[in-house]
């Protein structure tokens, strides 16, 4: 209709276009470079084949590493969409200052994750911290969650449920977005509680929850800043801190403490390679439980 | 039973609430006691003193990490939202050859995790010489970012043209119609976008990790990380400065919740939707 116009459209998009050339399109060719490469920064890269590939099967850090991450994902994804879930659930059904439990739930995605590091070596502290003191009042005695690397991830895990709050607000939209005529019928039907959510509710959300599921899996196998906060760093190099080693934490171990350029890249791919195939089979398995209005996507 | 079941509701409210509010009351507080009291757990603090606050401003120079802070946090949020809607204009707007493959690549930058392009990003900005400075933390806002482009294409789509094309017959041109209808229009897109960027940039710690090397070009985030690790694990074990420093870092971004609260829960239930 307006084919004229591409020339002022090219002009709208240029800023774009020429950040994608600088920032993305050639950083990705030289990174796949570099992973075939020695380079220190200082001295020029030098050739080396595949080996930054093969030395990634036989460093025992990066099994590690990838271990830690999927542990913690498989354990905080599914926790923090059941949480949102049930929160959302929750403050549908409440009629009254909807918006200040809202705004209550929503607050702590405000800090920054800097502090929520911090936030979770004292709450979480062993001896004194305010979750064994609270379990204490039940005769429970917590265990050490930021030295016991039996219970870094979990302490972690936990953690991240205190951000689950845009979350809730996603859901919480979907929520109010499901028709009135279902429930309507269902209740002349005499469906319960539990039968109206798990048959009407959860069905109609689920391309939410399916994204939901998709996105905080990427997140979360990417997840650095707490843990690296919380766990490493300059001065606790005494601390039992091997729990706590994402994979993105040793990718910029190699890359910026260690200057192993070429073989960091040779850790940024193989993290691409796994979180598409971690989402391809997300997709695939999870896709006959999402129930699309009319068919469609 | 209906009755019964609201008043579970409201106790279940309550008591979720109290959960996600507390380790702020109780961080707060412990900004207030002396270093012997920071893990008594009262709410109220026995000894209630100021000295944290003197006592951190002395040892950093948290000023400067504010001032820093703000004006990375500035630059990326005003010059990101400018282009972002420039882009995302000249997509919802036009028609051209390659519009929908174009869009396609922006949605796929998407998926792209930000460790594959990080160290040759890293490289460009070291053949710069700009290690170091500042400039590596916004910069790069400059040419737009693939999320804010589609959220606002996605606003800009739902405009009725007719505004547009009676202003074209009038002589306006295509700048004109962008910043003098177009813009306006969509102001409560724009805002979202100020402040998502403004909240990512002023809470990121990576980048500045990456970048930041001298303590005088540090930003909060990464002033706290310091602080974190001189005097928390660093033998000291002074508590007390690294929560007070906590305080001080989340406080802008609480009053930026408020400022804004709407259209920061508009905006997130957008993104949900629009996946």
């Amino acid at each position: 209709m307006r084919w004229k116009d591409s020339r002022a459209a090219l002009l709208f998009i240029s800023p774009w276009a020429i950040g994608f050339l600088i920032f993305t399109a050639w950083p990705v060719i030289n990174s796949a470079y570099l992973s075939l490469t020695d380079y220190d920064v200082i001295n020029d890269p030098s050739y080396v084949g595949f080996d930054n590939y093969k030395a990634l099967f036989e460093d025992p850090k990066v099994g590690l590493a990838l271990r830690n991450t999927f542990l913690f994902t498989v354990m905080s994804v599914p926790a923090q969409l059941v949480v949102a879930l049930a929160l959302a659930l929750l403050l549908n059904s409440a009629t009254k200052a909807t918006g200040f439990f809202r705004t209550a739930f929503y607050l702590p995605k405000m800090t920054p994750p800097v502090a929520i590091g911090i936030l979770l070596l004292m709450l979480f502290n062993g001896q004194n911290g305010l979750i064994n003191s609270f379990l204490g009042l039940f005769g429970i005695d917590g265990p050490a969650w930021t030295t016991d690397p039996d219970w870094v991830k979990p302490g972690l895990v936990l953690m991240s449920l205190w951000t689950v709050g845009a979350s809730i607000v996603i859901i919480l939209a979907a929520l109010r977005g499901v028709p009135q005529e279902l429930y309507d019928s269902a209740l002349v039907d005499g469906a319960g509680w539990w039968r109206r959510t798990s048959r009407i509710t959860v069905p109609m959300i689920s391309p939410t929850l399916f994204f939901l599921f998709i996105v905080d899996s990427i997140n979360a196998l990417q997840s650095f800043t707490e843990a690296y906060t919380a766990f490493f760093g300059a001065g606790n190099t005494t601390y039992s801190n091997d729990a706590a080693l994402f994979y993105a934490i040793y990718l910029f171990q190699q890359a910026f403490e260690f200057l192993h350029m070429g073989y960091a890249s040779a850790l940024a791919w193989l993290l691409f390679i796994v979180i598409m195939a971690i989402t391809a089979v997300q997709i695939l398995v999870t896709r006959r439980f999402v129930h699309y209005e009319g068919g469609q996507s | 039973m209906r009755r019964a079941g609201r008043i579970l509701t409201w106790a279940a409210l309550g008591v979720f609430t109290v959960a996600f509010i507390y380790p702020f009351v109780w961080l707060l507080s412990a900004s207030f006691k002396p270093r012997g009291e920071v893990f008594d757990h009262r709410l109220i603090p026995e000894t209630f003193i100021l000295d944290n606050y003197v006592k951190v401003w002395q040892e950093a120079p948290l000023a400067l990490w504010m001032f820093n802070t703000l004006l990375v946090t500035v630059l990326a949020a005003v010059t990101v939202t400018i282009t972002s809607a420039m882009v995302a204009w000249g997509f919802a707007y036009f028609r051209f050859p390659g519009r929908g493959a174009l869009f396609g690549v922006v949605l796929a930058t998407m998926m792209l995790p930000g460790a594959v392009t990080m160290i040759p990003v890293f490289l460009i900005w070291n053949s710069l010489g700009m290690v170091g400075t500042l400039t590596p933390l916004w910069a790069q806002n400059l040419f737009g970012s693939a999320f804010y482009i589609f959220l606002l294409r996605q606003f800009f789509m739902g405009l009725p043209r007719e505004p547009f094309e009676a202003a074209r017959i009038d002589g306006a041109n295509n700048w004109k119609i962008f910043t003098k209808i177009a813009l306006p229009l969509c102001r409560p897109a724009i805002v979202v976008t100020l402040m998502f960027e403004f909240q990512a940039a002023w809470t990121d710690l990576m980048r500045p990790l990456i970048y930041l090397r001298d303590s005088a070009t540090f930003t909060v985030p990464r002033g706290l990380k310091a602080l974190l690790d001189q005097f928390g694990f660093g033998g000291e074990w002074h508590w007390e400065i690294v929560m007070t420093a906590s305080v001080v870092t989340t406080i802008p971004m609480v009053i930026l919740f408020f400022l804004g609260q709407k259209h920061f829960i508009k905006g997130i239930a957008t993104t949900g939707s629009k996946g």
